[in-house]
C-alpha cells in the first residue's frame, strides 16, 4: 500500500510547563489499525486532539492525508472522525436525534443524513433503541452510538481515544469486531489504549508513548518478542526463599528473562507452558514451593519495564503488588 | 489512495450553503429539546423570579411605597423582567460548561462546523427560553396588580429590550462558562457577578435611597439603564435617552464578550 494517512514531524504541544508532546515523529500507514499505547498522561489524547484539529500544535507539523492540520484545519475536519475518551453523546436526545444532530454539523447533504443515521444504527445494533433518549442506554450502547456519530461522514481516517475504557468484556469484543469491519472496508483507524492486549488484538503497528515521547514503534509481534509471550509470576513466603528460588529458576529458565522483585520472581518466555513445567520442577525438588502462582499475558507495564526499565506511571493497576514502585531490573 | 476512498459518492469538500446559519440553528434546536425533555430546567428558572415578585410586591414594597407617581408594583415589574433575564443568563454558562465537561465540545471542535455555531446556538436557545419566562412574568405581574401606563406597543418594545439585554448577558456568561469549564463552578462564579449588578441598581429600589457614592454606579450600570428604558416604555416619561443608552450597552456587551467567548471556545480544550 505505502500510503501515509497521518504523519507527525517534530510535533510538540505544551500546556504551561507541561510538555505533553515532545517533538514526536510518527507515520501511520493508510488502511490499517495503528495503536497508540501508553499510560494516562503519556500524551495519547493530546496527539489525537492535534490530529483532529481540536487544538493546534505548538511546534512541528502534523498532516492527515497529506493535509496540514494547522494550515487547513477545515479540510482535515472533513476527513476525520473522532470518538473521544468520553462518549460525547447528548443524553437528552434519542439515539437517532444524536446522529441527525452530528450529521448536520458534519456538513452532510441533508438528504443523506437520515439514511446514513439509520444505516449506522442498524450496524451498531441500536435500531431498537434509536427512539429512546440516551439516558436509558448502557455504557456499551453509548459508546457504540458515539463511534457511530464519528462515522456519519464516512471519514477515511477514524480516531478512537480509549474506545473500550469502562466497557464490559462483551461490549468490548463487539466494538473490536466493528472496528475490524471498518478497517476491512478501507478506513484507517488510530486507536489509543492503555492495554497491550487491545493494541495487540487490533493494531498492525503499535507506537508506545511515554511522557510525550514515542519510545517504541513496531509490530505487535516484534514488541511482544522483546518481552516474551507469557509472564509467569511466583510469589514466595519471604525474601530469602525468593532469592534462593531466583537462582534455581534462572538455571532452569535457560536464558529466558528472569527477575525478582521482593518476594516475587518473574519469568517471561515465548513458550509459557514448557517454561512453567521447567521452572516449577527444580523448585519442587528444593522445597521452594511458591505461595502464589500467576501465568498471564504481558501487560502495558511489562512493555514499559522492558523498554524503559521503569513501571508505567499512571497505568491502571494490573498488578497491584508492584504498582507504582520504582525498581531496577533484576538478574537477567 | 484507493484503500482509503471509503465512499466516492460523497465529495468531502462539498459545501452546504449558509453553513454557519444552519449549524447555529442545529445547535439551537438541540438545546431547546433539553427544555422540553427536562421541564425542571424551565420550572426552576421561573420559581425564583415569581418569589421575587411576591417578596417585593407584598413584603418590601410597602416600605418603599408609591414611586414616581405610580404604584410600587408598576415601578417594580420592569425591574423584575430585567432581573429575570439577568439571572437566567447563568444557564448559558452552565450549559456550555456542561458541554465542555461531557466531551461534546471536543466533538464539536473536530467537526467541520462553524466556529461560532455552538455559542450562537446556545445563546439563541437561551433567548427562546427567556421569551417564555418573560411572558410568564408579565402574566404574574398582571395578577399582582401591574398596569401599563403607556400603550401596548410601547410596552412590547420594552419587553423587546428586556430580551435583547438578556441575550447580551448570555454572551458574558458564555465567556464565564468557557473560562471556568465546570457547571458547578459556573453557577458559583456567576452569583458574585450578578448580585451587585441586580441589587445595586434601580431594579427594585429608587436611586434616591442609596448613598451618593453608590448612586453614580447604580445610575449608569447596564441593569439600571435597561430597567429605566423599560420603565419609560411602560410607565411613560422621556424615553429616548434611556433607550439609546440601553442599546449602546447591549451592542457593546455583545461586541466585547462575543469576541472573547469565540476566542475562548477555540481554546477551550
Amino acid at each position: 500500500m505505502g500510503d501515509v494517512a497521518v504523519r507527525a514531524e517534530g510535533l510538540t504541544k505544551r500546556f504551561g510547563d507541561l510538555v505533553a508532546l515532545d517533538a514526536i515523529d510518527l507515520e501511520i500507514p493508510a488502511g490499517d489499525v495503528f495503536g497508540l499505547l501508553g499510560p494516562n498522561g503519556a500524551g495519547k489524547t493530546t496527539a489525537v486532539r492535534v490530529f483532529t484539529t481540536v487544538f493546534p500544535p505548538d511546534g512541528g507539523r502534523a498532516e492527515v492525508l497529506g493535509i496540514d492540520v494547522t494550515a487547513h484545519p477545515d479540510a482535515v475536519r472533513r476527513r476525520v472522525g473522532l470518538a473521544g475518551q468520553f462518549a460525547a453523546v447528548d443524553e437528552n436526545l434519542t439515539g437517532r436525534e444524536n446522529l441527525r444532530f452530528v450529521g448536520k454539523l458534519a456538513q452532510l447533504p441533508p438528504p443523506k443524513i437520515m439514511p446514513r443515521a439509520d444505516e449506522l444504527l442498524e450496524r451498531f445494533e441500536l435500531t431498537e433503541a434509536a427512539g429512546r433518549t440516551v439516558k436509558t442506554y448502557s455504557g456499551g450502547m453509548r459508546r457504540r452510538l458515539d463511534v457511530a456519530a464519528s462515522l456519519m461522514r464516512r471519514p477515511p481516517v477514524l480516531f478512537l481515544d480509549e474506545p473500550t475504557t469502562g466497557l464490559d468484556p462483551h461490549s468490548r469484543n463487539e466494538l473490536w469486531a466493528m472496528i475490524r469491519e471498518l478497517v476491512a472496508e478501507g478506513t484507517t483507524v488510530l486507536l489509543t489504549t492503555q492495554y497491550l492486549e487491545e493494541a495487540d488484538r487490533l493494531a498492525s503497528r503499535i507506537a508506545v508513548v511515554d511522557h510525550g515521547h514515542v519510545i517504541a514503534n513496531d509490530t505487535p509481534e516484534r514488541l511482544k518478542a522483546q518481552l516474551g509471550g507469557t509472564v509467569i509470576e511466583m510469589g514466595f513466603a519471604d525474601e530469602t526463599t525468593a532469592v534462593r528460588a531466583l537462582a534455581a529458576v534462572t538455571v532452569a529458565a535457560d536464558g529466558a528473562h528472569v527477575e525478582r522483585e521482593e518476594r516475587t520472581v518473574r519469568v517471561t518466555s515465548d513458550d509459557g507452558a514448557k517454561m512453567l513445567m521447567g521452572v516449577l520442577r527444580p523448585l519442587d525438588g528444593d522445597g521452594l514451593e511458591p505461595a502464589t502462582l500467576t501465568v498471564r499475558e504481558p501487560s502495558l507495564d511489562d512493555v514499559f519495564l522492558a523498554l524503559t526499565g521503569h513501571h508505567a506511571e499512571g497505568a491502571e493497576a494490573e498488578q497491584p503488588a508492584v504498582q507504582g514502585r520504582r525498581r531496577r531490573r533484576g538478574a537477567a | 489512495m484507493s484503500a482509503i476512498a471509503v465512499d466516492p459518492s460523497i465529495d468531502l469538500d462539498h459545501r452546504v450553503p449558509f453553513a454557519a446559519v444552519r449549524d447555529a440553528l442545529a445547535v439551537t434546536q438541540r438545546n431547546l429539546i433539553h427544555f422540553i425533555r427536562i421541564p425542571q430546567l424551565l420550572v426552576f428558572s421561573t420559581i425564583q423570579p415569581v418569589i421575587f415578585v411576591l417578596l417585593w410586591r407584598f413584603v418590601f414594597g410597602g416600605a418603599i411605597g408609591g414611586t414616581r407617581g405610580v404604584p410600587y408594583v408598576d415601578f417594580l415589574m420592569p425591574g423584575i423582567f430585567v432581573q429575570t433575564v439577568v439571572f437566567g443568563a447563568m444557564a448559558t454558562a452552565i450549559g456550555l460548561a456542561a458541554d465542555l465537561k461531557s466531551g461534546m465540545l471536543e466533538r464539536f471542535l473536530s467537526l467541520p462546523m462553524s466556529r461560532s455555531a455552538v455559542l450562537v446556538g446556545r445563546t439563541l436557545a437561551d433567548l427562546v427560553r427567556n421569551v417564555f419566562v418573560v411572558i410568564l412574568m408579565v402574566l404574574v405581574g398582571f395578577a399582582v396588580g401591574f398596569r401599563i401606563h403607556t400603550n401596548v406597543g410601547a410596552f412590547l418594545l420594552g419587553l423587546g429590550f428586556v430580551l435583547l439585554f438578556g441575550y447580551a448577558m448570555s454572551w458574558i456568561f458564555a465567556a464565564v462558562g468557557l473560562m471556568v469549564k465546570d457547571p458547578e463552578t459556573a453557577q458559583a462564579a456567576a452569583f458574585p457577578v450578578l448580585a451587585p449588578l441586580v441589587f445595586a441598581s434601580t431594579a427594585f429600589i429608587p436611586l434616591i435611597t442609596m448613598p451618593g457614592w453608590l448612586q453614580a454606579f447604580a445610575r449608569n450600570q447596564p441593569v439600571s439603564v435597561t430597567v429605566e428604558a423599560v420603565r419609560a416604555l411602560s410607565i411613560g416619561g422621556p424615553t429616548s435617552d434611556a433607550v439609546v443608552q440601553a442599546l449602546l450597552w447591549c451592542a457593546g456587551i455583545v461586541a466585547v464578550f462575543a469576541t472573547i467567548a469565540i476566542r475562548l471556545y477555540r481554546r477551550a480544550l
